[in-house]
């Protein structure tokens, strides 16, 4: 059977039923009805992320990969990546999230956000073969138990940018995607910087000031 | 450090999010980010943008095989290299240490002359980063750009068209730009600067010195 992001419905059906079905009937794209959904998920994907760090849990990883392999690969496909390459990495990247479990803080990006930028630094590493300049890791790492309600608030502001995306006019939206996609020259990506980052950029800038602060 | 007021424009910190930033430009971004929190805020809100991106795109199906093959690749251990832990050494973050591959004593530095001197840090082709050391009160050669020039300020300060650069602020110049940075007087002006094509120099002889010095 073959792992197809759309439609969902079609996973198998031992998986159907576990506490990770709510994540399957989440649309390719994101729609005004889906948005509940889409809350729940965000939780789930976290507590998937936790069970895997913990129990090395097999089915929490099966849930993450049906739903982001097959994104992984669109992108990287979009990036320009042949359809051989792209499974490749994706293998890659999503073996990379087993390992890196540990290091996931939700309190400082959602699961979707982490998962791209592993899958950012693998299109660099494998498409366009440079090195990645990292900026300085902060001098504190994930805690071990992030404040709750920091990664409550996190995960809101995540969905709202989600909504604020999907609900771009189609045109404004594609100009998004473009971005990350690199199809957009330097001047064009002016014109797709205009989303409303605003909320979520302080929520981040929040957390760092609250951990700088701890840390002193 | 004293507060940076020149920060990362929003299409830089999209494309370095987007991976899409030549190496010699990722360098000067990282670095900045490393001493800058507000732009490691603005970086954050680009991922997670990235993020919702990746979520709400059209997947691509996947082969049968390729959930167990990977984790077939997850029994195999991690297979990435284990680097070994940089830190800031003085007023050079992680990030420039490793391009260094030490600290500003290793760094090899050639002479331009007037008490310029410059090193040259490997990227990738499409775009080259220097380091600059500018003696304090000395201007560096008059130079407009035929793409973007990237320069940090990392120790001094320079002025520019009446503006200020200090440690940490970052100056975005564009081809529009002709411009003359002088180093302000009393401790020498250390930059890293990236350009995404070649400095066109005003004055006869330092153009007639470009190719030497592949500025």
């Amino acid at each position: 059977m073959t792992i197809a992001a759309q439609p969902l419905e079609k996973t198998d059906a031992a998986f159907r039923g576990s506490p990770y079905d709510l994540a399957t009937q989440v649309k390719g794209r994101l729609h005004r009805d889906d948005v509940r959904v889409v809350k729940t998920s965000e939780a789930m994907w976290v507590n998937a992320v936790e069970r895997i760090r913990d129990e090395k849990d097999q089915e929490a990883f099966a849930a993450l990969f049906r739903h982001f392999a097959p994104r992984v690969k669109a992108f990287l496909m979009k990036s320009g990546a042949s359809p051989s390459l792209a499974e490749e990495c994706t293998q890659e990247v999503m073996a990379t999230l087993w390992h890196k479990a540990h290091m996931f803080d939700p309190a400082r990006a959602g699961v979707a956000t982490w998962i791209y930028t592993i899958a950012r630094n693998r299109k660099i590493d494998a498409l366009r073969k440079q090195r990645r300049p990292e900026p300085e890791d902060l001098p504190w790492g994930p805690e071990p138990e992030p404040d709750q309600a920091d990664v409550m608030v996190l995960q809101q502001e995540s969905e709202k940018l989600g909504e604020a995306l999907a609900q771009l006019p189609q045109k404004q939206r594609e100009l998004v995607e473009q971005a990350y996609f690199g199809d957009l020259s330097h001047s064009e990506i002016a014109a797709a910087t205009g989303l409303p980052l605003g909320t979520i950029k302080s929520r981040i800038r929040l957390a760092l000031e609250r951990l700088r602060h701890e840390l002193m | 450090m004293t507060e940076i007021k020149h920060h990362l424009t929003d299409e830089l910190l999209m494309s370095y999010a987007a991976g899409n930033l030549p190496e010699a430009f990722n360098l000067v971004v990282a670095t900045h980010i490393s001493l800058c929190d507000e732009c490691r805020a603005r970086l954050g809100a680009f991922e997670a943008l990235g993020g919702s991106v990746i979520d709400q795109v059209e997947g691509c199906a996947v082969s049968d095989e390729c959930l167990t093959a990977t984790l077939r690749l997850i029994e195999d251990g991690p297979t990435e290299e284990i680097r070994p832990q940089v830190t800031r050494q003085g007023i050079l973050p992680a990030p420039l240490v490793d391009y260094i591959g030490g600290s500003l004593d290793d760094v090899k530095w050639r002479s331009l002359g007037m008490g310029v001197k410059q090193a040259i840090l490997p990227t990738s082709k499409e775009a080259s980063v220097r380091l600059l050391h500018i003696p304090g009160g000395t201007a560096m050669p008059d130079h407009g750009h035929n793409g973007m020039e990237l320069t940090l300020v990392l120790q001094g300060a320079f002025q520019d068209d009446g503006d200020r650069f200090g440690p940490g602020d970052i100056e975005i110049a564009d081809e529009a730009l002709e411009h003359t940075p002088v180093a302000e007087p009393g401790q020498d002006c250390i930059c890293l600067a990236a350009t995404d094509a070649k400095l066109k120099f005003n004055a006869f002889l330092p153009k007639l010195a470009q190719p030497f010095f592949r500025i």
